[in-house]
């Protein structure tokens, strides 16, 4: 992200002469999707990676092409590629009478080929490592190196945050959970290695975020059983409250909806900011370099003095997002499946605790946000 | 604001490339992993109370050894002191016969003495009785002419034996 970002910086430098830094055009340039794949700019020449796009208009029908048709005038087949509005970045189609029609964008993006690396990436590493176990005895000695580094990310995650969090039947949605565990700390990673097979800003990506959101709605709703329905339609409060106008079902049901949803935004709220906060700090240097050497050499000191810290603390985040990400779709889980009724009060306590546990998660998530 | 909107290209990607990958990895991957990590923890725990029970063992069999040990020395140490009561019984006991067998030999040479110092008594008086027997053949021998002379010569006789005697 970074060594690429001097060459956009150029790039823009050059072709806008004597004009100010477009430090938002760069920033969003990085945080949206896009068609190609910027590599790098060597000289006046840009090495992209050109992807296929394929839209499917309810005018024109289907539409494959690739994006270096685009180039220029982003215009292709009738489509452009629109500068403003709900879908500014996005291919539209042009109609006849001037109005622009979006279509069914089915794409390879930048986003999407990056999920596929690390994907491969992912399942390359997890095959590996269990490969290892496939032919050893659990009466051989403990792995080294990557191997155990693995096996010691896993049984930490295990421990620490799925077998507290889920509660009895942890075993069931252990590899479900270190799976989305692990997908979205690479993904984090791969997201501030700046050089080309990395450097997509996946899981600043909403739909990446939704998707990985979705997977736990639906293992928190699918599988939640008979209790867990029972506290969401009918719940354990004095009657007026769910008798006539059926008040607290109505919020219990709103809050199915609003788990998935805060899951979604805090993962690409914070991977964006950080982000935008690295591209923004990298930015001070090709500002501040047009107010000459006197203002512009401290600065680039002092820039890339806090680039690197903020990288640091990137890197933290990435753990942390993937730590509160599980963290908190094992609570939902956990809840999704309260065990009878029973033991009246221990079952209040498991989700007060399971409660408050989330509440201090986010109050983590807040001050990882101010920060 | 775009940045907020998910697109739906990107989900169903996202749906075919991730969840390929998760359905790889939530079916082997992970459960290889975590099931070798329990079970090795299993085996670990399993170990531990194996090695207790040995030391445990361990320790019953020292206990025992030790019992063992102060059971024979104090056998060793009965037999020592029977041995020695038997030896000095032994000693008295052959003391005691000693000393019965010499008094038994010293008594029959004692009596041994008394019966020959008799016999000896009595040869003496039987060749005392022969020597008077014999005087008295001599005498009678002798012409005993007068009753006078018979007389006298009987109290020499006497005499002489009472002097002989």
């Amino acid at each position: 992200m970074i060594a690429v970002l001097p060459v956009q910086a150029q790039t823009q430098e050059s072709s806008a002469g004597d004009e100010t830094v477009d430090v938002k055009g760069i920033i969003f340039s990085h945080l949206k999707d896009s068609y190609h794949w910027h590599i790098i700019t060597i000289g006046d020449k840009e090495v992209s990676l050109h992807l296929p796009v394929m839209l499917y208009s309810k005018v024109s029908g289907w539409h494959f092409f690739m994006s270096d048709k685009l180039e220029g005038t982003g215009c292709y087949e009738g489509f452009r590629i629109t500068g403003e509005g709900a879908h500014a970045g996005k291919l539209v189609e042009v109609l006849p009478d001037g109005t622009e029609l979006k279509p069914l964008d089915l794409s390879l993006t930048k986003v999407a080929l990056a999920v596929m690396i690390n994907s491969l990436l992912l399942c390359l590493i997890v095959m590996l490592t269990a490969r290892w176990y496939r032919h050893r005895d659990p009466t051989d000695p403990a792995p080294g190196g990557f191997v155990g580094l693995m096996e010691y990310v896993v049984a930490m995650i295990v421990d620490d945050v799925i077998k507290p969090s889920v509660g009895k039947e942890y075993k069931r949605y252990a590899p479900l959970l270190l799976t989305i565990f692990f997908f979205i700390l690479l993904s984090n990673i791969m997201g501030l290695i700046p050089i080309f097979p990395a450097g997509a800003n996946v899981t600043g990506n909403i739909a990446v975020t939704l998707f990985l959101a979705l997977i736990t709605f639906f293992t928190v709703n699918v599988f939640g059983n008979r209790e867990y329905w029972k506290e969401i339609l009918w719940p354990d409060v004095p009657v007026f409250l769910k008798a006539p106008i059926p008040l607290l079902p109505f919020i219990e049901i709103v809050g199915i909806f609003t788990k998935p949803f805060a899951l979604t935004v805090r993962l690409f709220a914070n991977i964006t900011a950080g982000h935008a906060i690295i591209l923004s700090l990298t930015c001070v240097i090709f500002i501040t370099a047009r107010m000459g050497p006197v203002i512009g050499a401290p600065m680039t000191v002092l820039s890339v003095f806090f680039m690197v810290f903020m990288n640091m603390l990137e890197l933290l985040v990435a753990y942390i997002q993937a730590y509160v990400f599980t963290m908190l779709s094992a609570v939902f889980i956990g809840l999704s499946r309260p065990e009878h009724h029973a033991p009246e009060n221990a079952n209040a306590n498991t989700k007060a605790n399971a409660n408050a546990n989330a509440n201090a998660k986010a109050n983590v998530i807040n001050n990882t946000l101010t920060t | 604001m775009d940045l907020l909107i998910p697109e739906v290209g990107t989900l169903i990607w996202m749906l075919i490339a991730a969840g390929i990958v998760f359905f790889i990895l939530v079916k082997w991957g992970f459960p290889m992993i975590t099931g070798m990590v329990d079970k090795r923890n299993e085996y670990i725990d399993k170990s531990l109370i194996a090695a207790r029970k040995a030391n445990e063992r361990l320790e019953g069999i020292q206990n025992e050894c030790d019992a063992l040990l102060k059971e024979t020395r104090a056998e060793q140490a009965r037999i020592l002191k029977e041995a020695t009561d038997r030896r000095d019984e032994i000693i008295a006991d052959a003391e005691l016969r000693a000393k019965e067998s010499g008094e038994r030999i010293i008594s029959d040479a004692r009596e041994q003495i008394r019966l020959e110092k008799e016999e000896a008594l009595r040869s003496l008086r039987r060749q005392v009785a022969e020597i008077s027997v014999e005087v008295a053949e001599k005498v009678v021998r002798k012409q005993l002419s007068s009753d006078e002379e018979q007389l006298s010569m009987i109290d020499r006789m006497i005499d002489d034996i009472k002097t002989g005697k």
